[in-house]
């Protein structure tokens, strides 16, 4: 179930990645830098394995993914504490409020790509 | 020379702009579109049947089902009255928008006023994944139990309307109401809940109100 998941989003990650290498004419794409959030739901490894198949016979082959994960952040609005979710719920851990903003942990993006042109 | 450049783009952005661009076609046509999501056996099809039974005597409805396997569901929301379509999704964990894409082309959008999707049952993967419908429908279900928003939090946060199916089942079924009501207003204060029951049909006029208040007449 995951594992094609995992297959159209490294579709995705090749696509932006060669777009952007071709606006700046390079002939190799050597890294990847990737941004996924805690609660976007991707695995490393499905993509990394993906990845080595369908980079095959584009600049992009052999390039080496980086994966920046961030972990959840939440803003309580009521006590301003900023806290990680324990694994048992979201609330506040300190004044048990529901009322929370995300800081982070959403992130699901391509930063940045190093080339050689 | 290696030369590092900025990208900073969404993962998923062609996805994101094909998903606009079947919004755009289901506007044109004046059609409402819902994206229905769930863990398996939530009561998606159900919840569908329901609603095209109430609903088609005075509105024409399309569905639009992603089933892995078969085309039960497809068949019972024909046989309830609406005008379905089964995609193959060739074992995919969600919809995409390319899927829903040659769904819509086998569809007459101009002799439709609903369109009811039914994504695949996975409380993870569907969120990610635009389709271009107006509302993503969520629904949970009481035997599910009530730590599900607190466990899956990325779907409960993309939701704009949650159905809480499956009430009937109350007092069988150890749930805690308040707990599960703290997770969703952690994740998504501003959410249309629903509390009802496909099989005896208790609450279930509340959402079809809401439906039929979204209808472009
Ligand atoms: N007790 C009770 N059972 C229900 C209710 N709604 C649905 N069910 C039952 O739950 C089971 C699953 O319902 P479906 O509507 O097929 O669920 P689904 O989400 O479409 O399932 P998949 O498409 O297989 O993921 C069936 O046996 C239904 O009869 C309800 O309100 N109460
Ligand atoms: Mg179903
Ligand atoms: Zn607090």
């Amino acid at each position: 179930m995951i594992a094609m998941h995992e297959l159209a989003v490294t579709e995705s990650i090749l696509e932006i990645a060669l777009r952007h290498a071709a606006a700046q004419n390079a002939t190799r794409i050597t890294d990847l830098y990737l941004v996924i959030g805690q609660w976007s739901s991707i695995v490393d490894d499905s993509v990394q394995f993906y990845w080595d198949t369908l980079s095959d016979g584009t600049i992009a082959k052999g390039a080496t993914l980086h994966f920046e994960r961030i972990p959840t952040e939440l803003l309580c609005l009521d006590c301003g504490k900023t806290y990680q979710p324990d694994s048992r719920d979201l609330l506040c851990p300190d004044c048990h409020s529901t009322r929370l903003k995300v800081l982070k942990g959403e992130e699901f993006r391509l930063d940045s790509i190093e080339i050689e042109t | 020379m290696p030369q590092n450049i900025p990208v900073v783009e969404k993962i998923l952005s062609a996805n994101d702009k094909l998903a606009q661009e079947n919004l755009a076609r289901i506007d044109a046509a004046g059609i409402f579109a819902i994206n229905i999501m769930a863990s398996p056996g939530a009561g998606k099809t159900s919840l569908i049947e329901r609603t095209v039974r109430a609903l088609s005597p005075k509105y024409r409805i399309g569905m639009i089902n992603g089933d892995i396997a078969t085309s039960l569901d497809a068949d019972r929301a024909a046989a309830a009255g609406a005008v379905a379509v089964q995609i193959n999704t060739g074992g995919n964990c969600h919809l995409d928008a390319v899927q829903l894409q040659s769904a819509l082309d086998q569809l007459d959008l101009s002799s439709l006023d609903l369109l009811i999707v039914e994504n695949i049952g996975n409380l993870i993967c569907p969120a990610e994944f635009k389709l271009g419908t107006h509302k993503n429908v969520i629904v949970a279900s009481i035997p599910e139990g009530d730590d599900k928003p607190h466990k899956y939090p990325s779907m409960y946060r993309g939701a704009d309307v949650l159905i809480l199916n499956k009430i009937d089942l109350l007092p069988y079924v150890p749930f805690r109401m308040e707990f599960f009501s703290q997770g969703v207003a952690a994740l998504n204060p501003g959410v249309t809940q629903f509390n009802l029951s496909c099989t005896t049909g208790e609450g279930l006029d509340a959402w079809l109100g809401w439906i039929d208040g979204q209808i472009k007449k």
